[in-house]
């Protein structure tokens, strides 16, 4: 599954922390479906994940770049390469025929792993519904529970003669995969396998919006607590660069620019003001400064919210401006 | 401020090393996390600059794990779905390890075949990863023969965390069998302030959101009687009465030590546990006087410590003895 996240382009800090692979192979997996398969220059292991990770994928198109978020197929275990599927898709911002054009050999930036749809480790079983190309997380998850012997059955709904990783989810899962042709008969199935499971089971499903509503309305209507409900969600929030803006100094009088995708903290650091920090993600509330002028943007969880709506201090390590200057007590 | 005079070099590695844990002269609960790996300077050296420290105590404090186990076997606890987590773990402390002491430990995996070789024990073993039989004492009681750390894996699920397995010898007055399967919050229910001062929920929120590759650490810290590693809450009848023996024993400074735990937070890469490490160093008052500025500081902290948490920490006893001391060898 692939959900565009950016559009006017900064590479943000997931990237820039990220790995720089190499194209090892491309192969069309079904209809306007192609795989791609990365690994390191020096073939060296990759770091492991959580099945049902996605990495972030930078995306050179004509139009600018953009990063989109692709679910990684393997059980994440001891990978030495990270496979990725993509539909085409014609009307998109041009990621998805990024990915269709790239050939061996290409260099591609992507993110370490990120994780927003992990299997439950307590669960008595696991219910994997999935529609069209949103197999590729159920496929990782598959992989994984067939390592560790853990219960599970998948629902897999495509159009005929559309169905990428058919054959691989045939061998991996055996009876455990339940195919559906058709909106239709995958409706008719999830009324089916939703209205009896055994206590315990977890529900994961991974396809268009409609799908992942329809599948967790029909749990609700079965009285399925939310607790057991799973959709995948790729996690856009660390990305979210800000606005640049100026700081400016109250007591020694300078002013420095806060790039875009660069912190305050860091800022102030890169001119040699330490401020004195711990956890650099607003949870600890070492690093707070006070607010002298301007509108700060909080986005920590350390101040409370009198304190945030006060304007009079801030976490420099996530927090920014709301105008183009924030005076600050140093 | 005065300067200590940079005799530091003679002190010995075990001090140069000590992560002194008080950056203020009153201490107070805070979320107080940084990466891991950061070098952390002190008045007489430098710590933190990897997550596993491998020091000349190695093969004794082992030797007492190994001892506390044969005796208790609870302090071992692990829920049957914390199989992948834990050989999960087993794969990142042992690459940590072969990566920060390659003179002396190796570790080669093909696909799921592993080979580790630790020098300091003589030891060349192979394995399989997921097969249990493959380790004579399984994964779980392997790990704990391998690092001076303790250790707890907390399951990531219905956006809390729970403490579902782990090897926890050398507790600071808790019980691995007590907290087994309870999530986050109770576990931390006992700490007195924490609570109203949001450190608890911040704390859970932000283990929460860690991701893989990203480790962080804590310092906590106490005091204990004497070298003594395992003072857990199922061994309290052989400790509780030292401290108050120890208040008018002349021998107290070299009997009394100042207790840091440094504590890594790492996820498990392949299932998101949160793997959470307990390194525990100890250092007598006599050998922290022998810095001035620790001396002054601890003195500080324990004089102005409020009593619930002098209670809770169970030093109420001797701290008044043990600031004293501090302060008139600071004097002398």
């Amino acid at each position: 599954m692939t959900s565009e996240v950016l559009t006017a382009y900064r590479r943000p800090l997931p990237l820039r922390r990220g790995l720089e692979l190499v194209v090892r192979e491309v192969r069309t997996e079904s209809l306007g479906v192609c795989s791609v398969v990365l690994e390191r220059e020096s073939r060296g292991p990759l770091p492991e994940y959580v099945p049902g990770s996605h990495v972030l994928v930078e995306c050179a198109a004509p139009t600018g770049t953009t990063v989109n978020a692709y679910s990684l197929t393997g059980s994440g275990n001891s990978p030495v390469d990270y496979a990725i599927s993509v539909q085409f898709r014609a009307g998109g911002t041009g990621g998805s025929a990024f990915i269709h054009g790239l050939v061996p050999g290409d260099r591609v930036q992507v993110s370490l792993p990120r994780n927003g749809f992990a299997p439950t480790a307590t669960a008595t079983h696991h219910v994997l519904v999935a529609g069209g190309i949103g197999i590729t997380p159920v496929l990782s998850h598959a992989e994984a529970a067939v390592r560790w012997g853990r219960p599970f059955t998948v629902l897999y709904g495509y159009r005929d003669g559309s169905a990428p990783h058919l054959e691989r989810m045939r061998r991996l899962c055996g009876e455990r995969l339940v195919e559906c042709v058709g909106r239709e008969a995958l409706a008719r199935q999830l009324t089916e396998s939703l209205r009896r499971q055994p206590m315990g089971t977890h529900l994961y499903v991974c396809g268009s919006g409609s799908l992942t509503d329809a599948t967790l309305q029909t749990a609700r209507d079965f009285g399925w607590p939310e607790g057991r409900l799973h959709h995948e969600v790729f996690d856009t929030v660390a990305l979210d660069p800000g606005e640049p803006f100026t700081v400016r100094l109250a007591r020694s009088g300078g002013e420095l620019p806060v790039p875009s995708g660069v912190s305050l903290l860091e800022a102030l650091e890169v001119e040699g003001i330490g401020v004195p920090n711990l956890c650099r993600q607003g949870v600890c509330g070492e690093c707070r400064l006070s607010v002298t002028a301007g509108t700060p943007v909080h986005r920590d969880s350390f101040l409370s919210p009198a304190e945030k709506s006060s304007n009079t201090c801030l976490m420099p390590c996530v927090s920014r401006s709301e105008g183009p200057i924030l005076e600050v007590d140093l | 401020m005065s300067i200590d005079a940079p005799s530091h070099l003679d002190l010995p590695e075990h001090v140069r090393r000590f992560p002194f844990p008080f950056p203020h002269d009153r201490y107070m609960y805070s979320v107080n996390v940084e990466p891991g790996r950061n070098p952390s300077q002190t008045a007489a050296g430098r710590w933190g600059e990897r997550i596993l420290e491998v020091d000349g105590f190695y093969l004794q404090d082992l030797e007492a794990r190994a001892a506390v186990l044969d005796r208790d076997p609870s302090r071992a606890a692990q829920m049957s779905h914390m199989r992948p987590g834990v050989w999960g773990a087993l794969h990142l402390v042992l690459t940590e390890l072969a990566v920060t002491y390659p003179e002396w430990m190796a570790y080669e995996r093909h696909g799921d075949r592993c080979r580790w070789t630790n020098r300091l024990q003589q030891l060349q073993t192979d394995f399989i990863v997921g097969a249990d039989y493959s380790l004579p004492e399984g994964p779980l009681r392997f790990l704990s023969t391998q690092v001076q750390d303790d250790f707890a894996l907390l399951n990531l699920r219905e956006g809390a965390l729970w403490l579902d397995a782990g090897v926890i010898t050398f507790a600071a007055d808790w019980s691995m069998g007590f907290d087994v399967g309870l999530p986050f919050s109770e576990i931390h229910g006992p700490v007195p302030r924490a609570a109203d001062l949001g450190v608890i929920d911040r704390a859970e929120q932000f283990l929460l959101n860690l991701q893989p590759g990203d480790p962080y650490r804590r310092t906590n810290w106490t005091m204990t009687v004497d070298r003594r590693m395992d003072t857990s809450t199922e061994s309290y009848p052989e400790w509780a009465q030292d401290r108050s023996l120890v208040v008018t024993d002349p021998a107290l400074p070299d009997r009394l030590h100042l207790r840091v735990e440094v504590q890594h937070l790492i996820k498990v890469p392949t299932t998101g546990d949160l793997l959470f490490l307990v390194r525990t160093h100890l250092l007598s008052l006599r050998e922290l006087a022998a810095v001035p500025a620790w001396g002054r500081r601890l003195a500080e902290v324990l004089r102005t410590l409020p009593e619930d948490l002098a209670d809770y920490k169970g030093i109420a006893r001797y701290r008044d003895a043990a600031a004293r001391w501090l302060q008139e060898a600071d004097a002398a």
